[in-house]
């Protein structure tokens, strides 16, 4: 469903995503684990057409999405980690915006977008503005959000980030069913190694822009010899706490500001 | 044909609920009316050039279309900051499309914008020469607004962040906005400034709205047509251009 073949992404002189491959099966759910600044968020972006890699080869469903970006488009879901709902636009109408958007038939529209606000339990706030939300309201919304469209795939980066247990089990529960309904396949990111242990079929961790492990669940947890998914992770990538603030995002706005032509 | 809509739809349900900012937005072309038509009034009449709020209204109409329909374009770089360019850059749908519809959304809040500060104009003593040529007038308004909300947007897909916002408000909008033929007669200009404001294509927006309210025009209604459908038409292609190259 996903194969992606020596991918590099640099933003000037620094490497952001360093030579991966990897591949993701029909139906699979994935795990793409790794600290702060280890290159997931800028992987998901290429994967999801809105970064060009620098070299390298990725096929979505069969697409490719840098010349086939509008099929690629439409095989994918994705709930990014910061915001991309209309702030100033109700909860309603940014599901409609998105239903539209993704070319959902008239006549399903209503329906879907009742289901699915009904699900993250926001159908009885549809009318408020997402400005008034909480961030587990906004949170939810952009899953309700993403998985609108029925996507073949579903990219989720930190889905469950500043939720509550109950909420973040709620969600899960509805991936892994729209998962085992549809054979929906899912790749996600989360700091919650818990989560990847409960959920996912195969783990990829990733450290400085390169994979370092790729297996199940358990292999990992062999390859190591610990006994959870999250001292497994530590040992395979070191105790180091990584700096803040160097996300792909804050390098890729310092190399645009350094070579740039602003200043 | 529904995705240009939800997205015209946005722009207006978005200038509906910020009231404040409309209210705000209207503040400006107040004072100009006020301060300019009634200030400059009694020299600009005994220097033989008549009624000045007559002159000037048309002037300060295109100006509040102006500002609203560049700020419209900008604020692509607000939707960038809080996420919701996202949503619409990696939606299956063609940049073109999402460009237009978002355009045409900004130029109607723009039009709408510019009849409200012309029913005020109405209240502070401006009189509509020929009440037939409205139509022309509404159709010079929507050619100023599409023409700059389209610049807005080119302008906004070049930047990442808003720290260049206030750059462009300098170095860009006020000069196209002072150099328009807003407040003074392009006749007896010195020779260079009248290059510039000739060179403006908001000098030929607001001279086919006097022409359309006052009867005063010193291109032509054909003139004036041509150049503001021109530059739309450029720019629609630039804008489009530099609108699909926009990363996330």
């Amino acid at each position: 469903m996903i194969k992606v073949d020596n991918l590099i992404k640099k933003f000037g002189n620094f490497t952001a995503v360093d030579n991966i491959s990897f591949d993701v099966k029909d139906g699979e759910i994935l795990a793409f684990l790794g600290p702060n600044g280890a290159g997931k968020t800028t992987t998901i972006k290429m994967l999801t057409t809105v970064l060009p890699p620098s070299s390298g080869k990725i096929e979505l469903n069969g697409y490719n999405p840098l010349t086939q970006k509008d099929k690629a488009r439409h095989s994918f879901g994705i709930v990014f980690q910061d915001s991309s709902v209309d702030d100033e636009l109700t909860a309603y109408e940014n599901m409609m915006m998105h239903a539209v958007l993704y070319g959902i038939k008239k006549s399903e529209q209503k329906v879907k977008i009742e289901h699915l606000l009904g699900f993250v339990e926001l159908w009885d706030r549809r009318n408020e503005l997402v400005k008034n939300f909480s961030g587990g309201m906004k949170r939810r919304l952009e899953i309700a959000k993403g998985l609108l469209h029925h996507p073949k795939i579903l990219f989720l980066d930190e889905p469950t980030q500043g939720l509550d247990p109950q909420t973040r089990n709620h969600i899960w529960e509805y991936i892994k069913k729209m998962n085992a309904e549809e054979k929906m396949t899912v790749f996600f990111t989360t700091h919650y190694i818990e989560e990847a242990e409960k959920a996912a079929d195969r783990v990829v961790v990733i450290d400085h822009g390169q994979i370092v492990a790729i297996g199940t669940p358990a292999e990992l947890k062999t390859k190591t010899g610990k006994d959870n998914l999250e001292d497994a992770f530590i040992s395979l990538t070191g105790k180091t706490i990584r700096e803040e603030g160097a996300d792909s995002f804050g390098r890729m706005r310092q190399a645009g500001r350094m070579g740039g032509w602003r200043r | 044909m529904e995705i240009i809509y939800i997205l015209w739809l946005r722009q207006l349900k978005k200038y509906w609920r910020s009231k404040a900012r409309i209210i705000g937005s209207l503040g400006q072309p107040l004072l100009f009316m006020l301060a300019f038509g009634f200030g400059f009034g009694p020299i600009y009449a005994k220097a033989g050039g008549g009624n000045y709020l007559e002159f000037l209204v048309p002037g300060v109409i295109a100006m509040s279309i102006l500002f609203t329909a560049t700020f419209s374009g900008l604020e692509i770089i607000w939707d960038r900051q809080f996420g919701f360019l996202k949503e619409m850059l990696v939606a299956p749908v063609s940049r073109l499309k999402i460009m237009f519809g978002r355009s045409l959304g900004g130029a109607t809040v723009a039009v709408i914008q510019g009849v409200v500060v012309f029913i005020i104009s109405l209240f502070v003593g401006f009189k509509v020469l020929n009440w037939w040529l409205i139509p022309v007038a509404l159709v010079a308004m929507f050619l100023i607004a599409f023409l700059f909300t389209l610049f807005g947007t080119g302008i906004a897909s070049l930047m990442k962040d808003v720290q260049g916002f206030q750059l462009i408000v300098n170095f860009l909008i006020m000069p196209l906005f002072f150099l328009s033929g807003t407040f003074f007669p392009l006749t007896g200009l010195p020779q260079a400034l009248k290059i510039v404001v000739q060179a403006n294509p908001l000098s030929y927006g607001v001279d086919a709205l006097r022409g359309a309210l006052v009867g005063l025009s010193s291109f032509g209604f054909l003139m004036d047509f041509t150049v503001l459908a021109i530059v739309v038409i450029i720019l629609l292609g630039v804008t489009s251009y530099l609108f699909s190259r926009i990363e996330a």
